[in-house]
C-alpha cells in the first residue's frame, strides 16, 4: 500500500466514521435516556436515502405508507391505553400528536411528489418523513414496558428491526438506489484531492455533534434529557416526565438518522435492508464508549470507520468480519479496565 | 422443570408416545417433527441461558452454523467419521463459546446480545466467503450418522436418534436445574451482589451457562448438517436466532419442556405461514419474519412467562414430604466463647475528599450479639461492606479468627466464615423457602455441573437439603418449606434470610439494619431469634440505627458518629454517656 492510497482509505474511512459518529451519537442517547439499546436506528438511516432518492425520480416514496401504518398503529395504541385508564377525554389530544402530526409530511409528499422540487426541498421533506418513525415506534413498542429490563428492551428492539425491515421490502421494493449527489466539486487539500461531498459529510457530523452537545449543555430540555438519564425516579419526582423526554430522544435519534442517511446516500448504493449494517457498525463504535461517553463514542465510530476503510482494501467481502472481530479486543479491554464497575449488575425483574 | 421429572407416569407416558409417533403419522410429518426436535435442542440452550440464568444470546444460530460446517467438512471433505466430527464440533463450539463469554460476561447483561449479534453476523460472512467451505454454495455431499449396522439416512431412524438426543438432553438439564450449581445459576436473575455473598463465582458460572448453551446448539448443528446431508450459511445467520429466542420464550423460557412446546408452535406456525403467505403478497419470505417480529413484540409485553408457567398454574400441585435427615455436613472449628473473633484495626475508608470511615478499632468476642450504631451518614453502612467486603478500606486492616480478610474479594470473605443478611431483603421471590436456604450451603458443599447433571451428587445434596430444613425450624419457618419466598411478609422474609446465613455454617453473623421497615411484633420475633442464636453459641454483628432495638438485645455497643468512633461499652453506659445523647438528641440533654 503506497502512501497515496493510504491517504485515500484514510479520507474515505473518516467519511464514513463521520455518518458512523452520527448514528453512533443517536444510539448513546436514546439508551441513555430510556435504557432502550435502538437497534433499527440504522434502518431510519437507510429509509432517508431511500425516500430521498424516490423523490428525486419523481415517485412517491414508500415511506408515506410506512409512518400511516405506523401513525395508525400508534393512535390505537394510544387512544386504547387512555380509554383503560379512563381517560378518553384525551383521545384528541393523541390524534394530534400520533395521528396529525406524523401524517403531515405524508400529506406534504403526496402533494409534491413528481413534481420539479429544488433539492433543499426534496432533503427536508425525506427529513420530515423519516422523522416520526422512531417516536411512532417507541409509542407502539417500547412505552407499554417501559420498565422492563434493559435485556428485554434489547430483545424487542432487534425484533422491532425485523419488522421495520420487512416492511421496508414491501414499500421500497429490493432494487438498490443512490441518491444524486449533493454537489460535485472537488478541491485539493496539501496535494490531496478531496470531493466535496466526503468534505460535507465531515463537516455535517462535526456541526451536529457540535449541536447535540450545545443542546445538552445549554437548553432546559436537554438537562432535563440528561437528568432522566442519570435517574428517572428522581427525575419524575422534579417534574420530568419520562415518556415525554424518552419521545425527544426518539425524535432527536430519528433526525440524526435522517441526516446520516442523506449524507451517505450519495456514496453507497443503499438497500432496504442495508441500515441495519450501518447501525451495527455505529453500536461497535458506541460500545468503545460503553454506550454511555459521548465522546469515546465519536472516536470509536471514526476509528471503525477508518478500519473499515482499510479492512475493504484487503478483501472487502471479509471487511465486516474484521470490523466485527475488533469487538473482541475492544470487550476484552472494556472488561479489563472497567468490569469491575460494571460488575453491579442491575435487578431484573422476575 | 420439576413437573416433568417428579411425575414418573407422566415422563412414561411421553417416552411412550415418542415411540410410537412415527409409526401413526405421515412421513412429512416425521421431517416436520425432526426439525421441532434439532430446533429444541437449541431453544433448549436458551431456556438455560436466558430464562432461566438472565443473559441472552442472539448467535445460537452461529453456534449451530459451527457445528454443522465442522461436521460437515470433517466428513465430507475429509472423510472422517461423524461421531469424530461430533467430538470436533463440540470442542470448536465450546471453545468459540468460551472465549465470547469470558470477554463480555464481566460487562452490564446488555453488552453479550449486542456482541452476538455483531459475532452471528461475520460468522456468516465468514462461511460465505471461505473457499474451502465452498462460500455461499456450502458444503454437499455429508454422510448419514451410522452406528455398527445402525445407518440413520432415512427419516424415521433419524426421528429416534433426534429424538434420543432431546430426551437426555433435557433429562440432564432438569437434574442440573434441580442441583447445587442449578439453583446457583437459577439465582442468577435479579442481581449478583447476593449470589456473590454466598460464595459463587458468577462469572465463572455465566461463562459455564452459555458454554452449555453453545454446547446443546452445536449438537444440534451436527443433527443438522448430518439429516439434511448438505450445509449453506442461510440457515446460520441472524434471523433464525431470533426464531430461536421466540421459541425459547413463547414456551415458557424458565422451563426444559418450555423448548419443545415452544419449538413446535413456532415451526408449525412457520409451516402455515409459508402455506398462506405467498397468497397475500409475492415478498412471502420477508412477511413472514415480520409476523413473527410482531409475535415476539406483543409475546413480550403481553405474557413474559410464555406458555408453560400459564398451565402449569393451573394443574394441582404437589407438595412433596420435607426433606429427610441426613448426616450433617461439616462444621467449621470455631474459638472458645469470649475470645475475639473479629478484630477491626484502625479502619479508614475514603470516598475522594470525603472520609466516610475514620480510623475505627473494635473487637467482637465469640458468642456475643455486638451492636454497631450511629446516627444516619455516621459510617455504620461503610463498615459494614468493609467488613463483608463490599467496599475496600483505603486504611488498617480487618481480621477474622487472627486471619486477615482485608483485601479479600466478597467470596473469599465469605468462605472465611463471614455470613450477611441486607438492609433490602434480598431472597428469590419464585424460589421456595427451602430453596433460599439451600443457597446458603452452596459453599459447605463440592458438586459441580456434571455431578448435577448425572445425578451423582445426591448424598451431598441429601445432607445439604436435610441442614437446610434444620435451619428453616431452627428459625421457626419449618412449616412450609416448599412456599414461594415471596409470598412471606416482610419480617419473615428477614428471618428467612437469617436462616440463610446460618445454613453457611457462619464464624459470625453479619446483620444489616435487620429491624428497618418491621412492625413492632415482628421486631420482638427477630429479637427472639437473635437472642435464642446467642444461646445457642452464635456470634452476630448488628448494624442498627433503631437504638430501642439495639438496647434491650445486645451485650455491647460501638457508637459511630461523623466517620469515628465515639464510645464503646454496655448498653447501660452508653445510654446515659453525655456524647452519645449529644449526637442522638442534638445536646437538649
Amino acid at each position: 500500500m503506497s502512501l497515496d492510497i493510504g491517504l485515500i482509505l484514510a479520507m474515505d474511512g473518516i467519511a464514513n466514521g463521520a455518518i458512523y459518529v452520527l448514528v453512533g451519537l443517536g444510539i448513546v442517547l436514546i439508551f441513555s435516556v430510556t435504557r432502550v439499546v435502538f437497534v433499527p436506528f440504522g434502518d431510519i438511516a437507510a429509509f432517508s436515502a431511500l425516500t430521498l432518492a424516490s423523490l428525486q425520480m419523481g415517485r412517491l416514496p414508500g415511506t408515506i405508507w410506512l409512518v400511516a401504518v405506523l401513525a395508525a398503529l400508534a393512535t390505537a395504541v394510544e387512544a386504547w391505553s387512555l380509554t383503560r385508564r379512563q381517560e378518553a377525554w384525551k383521545i384528541p389530544r393523541a390524534l394530534l400528536f400520533y395521528a396529525a402530526l406524523p401524517l403531515l409530511p405524508v400529506g406534504a409528499a403526496v402533494l409534491l411528489a413528481g413534481r420539479d422540487l429544488p433539492v433543499a426541498v426534496e432533503i427536508a421533506l425525506a427529513l420530515a418523513l423519516v422523522l416520526p418513525i422512531a417516536p411512532l415506534l417507541d409509542r407502539i413498542a417500547f412505552r407499554p414496558i417501559a420498565d422492563a429490563s434493559v435485556l428485554i428492551l434489547l430483545i424487542v428492539a432487534v425484533a422491532l428491526h425485523f419488522a421495520v425491515a420487512g416492511l421496508g421490502l414491501l414499500f421500497f421494493g429490493p432494487e438498490g438506489f443512490r441518491t444524486e449527489p449533493l454537489t460535485s466539486a472537488i478541491f485539493e487539500v496539501g496535494g490531496m484531492i478531496v470531493t466535496a461531498q466526503v468534505a460535507l459529510m465531515i463537516a455535517a457530523s462535526v456541526v451536529f455533534s457540535l449541536m447535540l452537545l450545545l443542546f445538552f449543555e445549554h437548553t432546559v430540555m436537554g438537562k432535563a434529557l440528561r437528568a432522566t438519564a442519570v435517574n428517572r425516579t428522581g427525575a419524575r419526582l422534579m417534574g420530568i416526565r419520562p415518556a415525554r423526554t424518552g419521545a425527544i430522544a426518539f425524535l432527536l435519534a430519528s433526525a440524526l438518522g435522517g441526516i446520516s442517511g442523506i449524507l451517505i446516500g450519495p456514496v453507497t448504493t443503499l438497500y432496504y435492508d442495508s441500515g441495519f449494517l450501518i447501525g451495527l457498525k455505529a453500536f461497535v463504535g458506541a460500545i468503545i464508549g460503553g454506550l454511555v461517553s459521548y465522546p469515546m463514542t465519536a472516536l470509536g465510530a471514526l476509528l471503525i470507520g477508518m478500519l473499515e476503510s482499510y479492512a475493504s482494501f484487503w478483501n472487502s467481502a471479509l471487511k465486516e468480519v474484521v470490523v466485527f472481530s475488533f469487538l473482541i479486543p475492544v470487550l476484552l479491554w472494556r472488561s479489563l479496565a472497567y468490569g469491575d464497575a460494571e460488575e453491579a449488575h442491575e435487578e431484573i425483574d422476575q | 422443570m420439576r413437573a416433568l421429572s417428579s411425575r414418573p407416569a407422566l415422563m412414561a407416558v411421553a417416552v411412550a408416545a415418542a415411540v410410537v409417533l412415527p409409526h401413526v403419522v405421515g412421513s412429512f410429518t416425521v421431517t416436520l417433527l425432526n426439525y421441532i426436535g434439532i430446533y429444541a435442542l437449541v431453544a433448549l440452550g436458551l431456556v438455560l441461558l436466558t430464562g432461566i440464568g438472565g443473559m441472552t444470546s442472539f448467535g445460537q444460530a452461529a453456534f449451530v452454523g459451527i457445528a454443522a460446517y465442522t461436521t460437515a467438512y470433517h466428513t465430507a471433505v475429509m472423510g472422517g467419521s461423524p461421531w469424530t466430527g461430533l467430538v470436533l464440533a463440540l470442542a470448536l463450539t465450546g471453545l468459540v463459546a468460551a472465549v465470547l463469554g469470558g470477554v463480555t460476561l464481566r460487562l452490564g447483561g446488555h453488552f453479550l446480545p449486542l456482541s452476538t449479534i455483531a459475532w452471528g453476523i461475520s460468522i456468516f460472512f465468514l462461511f460465505g466467503n471461505i473457499e474451502g467451505l465452498g462460500r455461499y454454495n456450502g458444503i454437499t455431499g455429508v454422510p448419514p450418522i451410522e452406528l455398527g449396522p445402525l445407518s440413520f439416512a432415512g427419516t424415521v431412524p433419524m426421528y429416534y436418534l433426534i429424538a434420543t438426543f432431546l430426551g437426555l438432553a433435557m433429562l440432564l438439564c432438569a437434574n442440573l436445574l434441580d442441583s447445587r450449581q442449578g439453583r446457583a445459576v437459577r439465582s442468577l436473575r435479579g442481581g449478583a451482589v447476593m449470589v456473590e455473598s454466598l460464595g459463587v463465582n458468577t462469572f465463572r458460572l455465566r461463562v459455564q451457562v452459555f458454554v452449555l448453551a453453545a454446547l446443546l446448539a452445536a449438537l444440534s448443528g451436527w443433527l443438522y448438517a448430518h439429516m439434511s446431508r448438505f450445509v449453506s450459511p442461510a440457515p446460520f445467520d441472524l434471523r433464525p436466532s431470533i426464531e430461536y429466542l421466540l421459541m425459547a420464550l413463547v414456551g415458557g423460557a424458565g422451563h426444559v419442556v418450555g423448548a419443545v412446546i415452544g419449538a413446535t408452535l413456532v415451526t408449525l406456525l412457520k409451516n402455515s405461514l409459508q402455506d398462506v403467505l405467498p397468497l397475500v403478497s409475492s415478498n412471502a419470505s420477508q412477511l413472514e419474519i415480520v409476523v413473527f417480529a410482531v409475535l415476539f413484540v406483543l409475546l413480550l409485553q403481553h405474557a413474559r412467562g410464555g406458555l408453560v408457567p400459564f398451565v402449569l398454574k393451573r394443574l394441582p400441585r404437589r407438595t412433596p414430604p420435607p426433606p429427610a435427615e441426613a448426616p450433617p455436613l461439616r462444621r467449621r472449628a470455631l474459638p472458645a466463647r469470649g475470645t475475639p473473633i473479629l478484630r477491626v484495626e484502625d479502619a479508614v475508608k475514603t470516598f475522594g475528599g470525603l472520609t466516610a470511615v475514620n480510623h475505627v478499632s473494635f473487637d467482637l468476642f465469640a458468642g456475643e450479639i455486638l451492636g454497631l450504631i450511629g446516627p444516619n451518614g455516621a459510617g455504620k453502612s461503610t463498615m459494614f461492606n468493609l467488613i463483608t467486603g463490599a467496599l475496600r478500606p483505603s486504611g488498617g486492616r480487618i481480621l477474622l479468627d487472627g486471619r486477615d480478610i482485608t483485601r479479600l474479594p466478597q467470596r473469599a470473605i465469605a468462605r472465611a466464615g463471614i455470613a450477611r443478611t441486607f438492609q433490602h431483603v434480598k431472597l428469590r421471590p419464585t424460589m421456595t423457602l427451602l430453596d433460599n436456604v439451600l443457597l446458603g450451603t452452596y459453599l459447605r458443599t463440592r458438586a459441580g455441573l456434571f455431578k448435577g447433571a448425572l445425578r451423582l451428587d445426591r448424598a451431598e445434596e441429601a445432607q445439604a437439603r436435610a441442614e437446610a430444613m434444620r435451619q428453616l425450624s431452627r428459625v421457626g419457618l419449618g412449616d412450609n418449606p416448599y412456599e414461594l419466598a415471596g409470598n412471606l411478609p416482610l419480617g419473615k422474609q428477614r428471618i428467612l434470610e437469617v436462616a440463610r446465613a446460618l445454613a453457611s455454617d457462619p464464624a459470625i453473623v453479619v446483620l444489616d439494619e435487620p429491624a428497618a421497615g418491621l412492625r413492632r411484633l415482628e421486631k420482638d420475633a427477630l429479637a427472639g431469634l437473635l437472642r435464642a442464636l446467642r444461646a445457642e453459641g452464635v456470634t452476630i454483628l448488628l448494624v442498627e440505627h433503631d437504638m430501642q432495638f439495639v438496647m434491650g438485645l445486645v451485650d455491647r455497643i460501638v457508637v459511630m458518629e461523623f466517620g469515628s468512633k465515639l464510645v464503646e461499652g454496655m448498653p447501660v453506659e452508653v445510654r446515659v454517656h453525655p456524647r452519645v445523647q449529644e449526637a442522638y438528641l442534638g445536646g437538649v440533654a
